[in-house]
């Protein structure tokens, strides 16, 4: 007898549903729950401990309105998020083009572990280390008057451009990697192809390699964008009374003032600001990928 | 379009010698193919015409003058790559414009160059065509007509039919022909494919280790080979040898053959080639041929390849297998195992160095 074969269509995303459970089962878990009971927190009138029981208000959210306090601070921490990706973008892209089309073999993997090795610590500690190094009679300062011939001094400690330097450090990975992704994906023979043609390297880099790599480019920057906006581990570190930002100031309703409605609210406002900003980005994002 | 000279070059990649003291020439409008294994050099060499490496030693002319430190972007050369290279990022236009938007060029000259080039190829109507929307024979036309269009001294193929399969490569080959003479391009194209390159070029240089082993015409180079190396990798050769004296040459088996007219005064250990085609075969062994004249080995029929209009067929002559091609013209009753005559002519045997 000829053992006779059944072919039965499966629906796609029933067969695929085991290998997606566990992935959206942990989201649900971890994001929309306490997304959830925050959208909860960010409606109640303030939770004082001997208060009455709260009630629920917009109130939170009119707050931001009604004081420009917080849009200054938002449009700081923007305007500090722009700051920091085109710097990571600056320094970033031509590190990961040397890593993907000039080194090869190990000198490309020795190069490669640098770039991720500060992932290796905790992000803490690095923060700090940067306060040390920037700070007056600190490490840099130090290091330049032994070596510079005239006296200088070196503070930059509690200023916006630590803040900066820090997040840079921090955020720095992330460009290299996403850029480096997408530049070792382009056909080293396209480039050459370009230059067969007339192109010198710079207008062969402008016209073939920035477009191609632009999807890595534009990715590192989403990944460096939204956290930094709400960032305030380093800003109070480094940047002390000057690194007041949208991002601490949440921080200080949850951690010091005890008013969780209002950082909650502010945290919403945040996102939605983000989410604007990646909507209208979209259509370009779609047009380069 | 200009002639290319490549004079006494050598390139090592570290300890390896890619390239050794190579010398040769190609002339204007010219057809060469560079045929050789894989490691011979040949690309390498065609990259050092690109300017994509620069010589160790030695010179590169292009039109006389002298490029060999002069960057790929300047050498105005045109060069289709084996997996073509044709920018994902820009239509077939503008993909065939970018030599031309790169020196500056700009408005309807840059058109019409770009329509006159794609209509060369014949894909005038897929201009506004995506990369990906086209199949390999088509992105084989875009990456030509790109490389053409901005009227190069020298057209540089790297192994450009290799990716198409055998039907489409066919029709390529004819297709590349035409273009080239249609251009008049001085045209220097890398190959492994013996076929192809005795079939499209006007003249071929087969390399071996990082040399040259022998440049000719196609069919100099196949009925003459100076060295076992050619005789074998451009088409298929039985080898002899033996030991030359008075016009002929006695081989291990005792057996002795005429040697062609140009080796008539040879002694000594001496390496012969004969091409399969060139040896006929007679059953039953009761060949009449004139000794003096025509070579002669017996053997035994031991395999035998059909292939529709010709069989080969492999015979044990004292131990040596020897290849005769056969057409199939309805007198050909060579049975398998049965004792045969093999036999040539006196001059048809090739003389190797």
């Amino acid at each position: 007898m000829t053992p006779s074969f059944k072919t039965r269509r499966r629906n796609g995303l029933l067969s695929a549903l085991p290998l997606l459970l566990p992935a959206y089962a942990w989201l649900t878990l971890a994001i929309f729950l306490p997304l959830s009971a925050m959208v909860y927190f960010s409606l109640l009138s303030d939770i004082a401990p001997n208060a009455p029981s709260p009630s629920l208000t917009i109130e939170n959210y009119a707050t931001f309105f009604s004081d420009p306090l917080y849009a200054t601070l938002l449009w700081r921490s923007l305007v500090l998020g722009l700051i920091v990706t085109l710097a990571c973008l600056v320094i970033g892209f031509p590190a990961a083009y040397v890593l993907a089309k000039i080194l090869k073999g190990r000198a490309r993997e020795a190069i490669f572990l640098l770039v991720i090795l500060p992932f290796w610590s905790n992000s803490l500690v690095r923060v700090f280390s940067w306060s040390m190094v920037l700070r007056e009679g600190g490490i840099l300062d130090t290091a330049l008057n032994a070596v510079l011939p005239f006296e200088v001094t070196f503070d930059l400690i509690y200023s916006y451009p630590a803040v900066v330097i820090g997040l840079v450090h921090s955020y720095l990975p992330y460009m290299v990697l996403t850029c480096y992704l997408t530049l070792q994906a382009i056909d080293d023979a396209l480039i050459e192809a370009a230059r067969s043609l007339g192109a010198s390297r710079l207008s062969a880099l402008r016209r073939i390699v920035l477009p191609l790599a632009m999807p890595g480019m534009l990715a590192g920057s989403a990944l460096i964008f939204i956290p930094v906006v709400g960032s305030f581990m380093e800003p109070r570190i480094l940047g002390g009374r000057n690194g007041t930002l949208f991002g601490t100031v949440i921080e200080d309703q949850f951690t010091a003032v005890y008013n969780w409605p209002l950082g909650a609210a502010l945290s919403f406002i945040l996102l939605a600001v983000v989410l604007v900003i990646l909507l209208a980005a979209a259509p370009v994002l779609r047009r380069t990928a | 379009m200009a002639r290319v000279d490549v004079k006494n070059v050598s390139l090592s990649f570290g300890a390896y010698r890619a390239l050794n003291d190579v010398s040769i020439s190609f002339a204007d409008g010219g057809f060469y193919a560079l045929l050789g294994p894989s490691g011979s050099g040949k690309t390498t060499l065609l990259r050092m015409i690109a300017g994509f490496e620069y010589p160790d030693e030695g010179s590169i002319l292009i039109g006389g003058e002298a490029v060999e430190s002069v960057p790929v972007d300047k050498r105005r050369i045109g060069m289709v790559f084996q997996n073509y290279a044709i920018f994902p990022n820009m239509s077939v236009a503008e993909n065939v414009a970018f030599g031309l938007r790169v020196r500056g060029e700009k408005g309807a000259g840059v058109e019409k160059a770009v329509s006159d080039a794609l209509d060369l190829v014949q894909l005038g109507h897929l201009a506004k065509r995506r990369p990906h929307q086209l199949s390999g024979g088509q992105r084989q036309r875009v990456a030509l007509a790109r490389a053409i269009v901005t009227k190069p001294r020298v057209l540089l193929l790297d192994e450009p039919l290799s990716a198409l399969d055998k039907g489409l490569r066919k029709d390529m080959q004819i297709e590349l022909k035409r273009i080239q003479r249609e251009v008049g391009v001085t045209t220097i194209f890398v190959t492994h494919d013996q076929d192809e390159a005795l079939s499209i070029s006007d003249r071929i240089g087969i390399l071996k280790d990082g040399a040259i082993v022998q440049e000719g015409a196609p069919e100099e180079i196949y009925d003459r080979p100076r060295s076992e190396f050619a005789a074998t990798f451009l088409g298929e050769a039985n080898i002899i040898e033996g030991t030359a004296e008075g016009g002929r040459l006695t081989l291990e088996n005792g057996v002795s053959i005429p040697l062609p007219q140009e080796a008539a005064r040879s002694s000594g250990h001496l390496r012969c080639a004969i091409r399969p085609e060139r040896v006929h075969v007679v059953p039953g062994g009761l060949a009449s041929v004139n000794l003096s004249q025509a070579g002669t080995l017996t053997g035994i029929v031991r395999h035998k390849l059909f292939s529709g209009s010709l069989s080969t067929y492999s015979i044990d002559c004292d131990g040596r297998q020897f290849q005769a091609i056969v057409p199939r013209t309805g007198e050909d009753d060579i049975r398998m195992g049965s004792p045969v005559e093999v036999t040539w002519k006196k001059e048809d045997l090739i003389i190797l160095a």
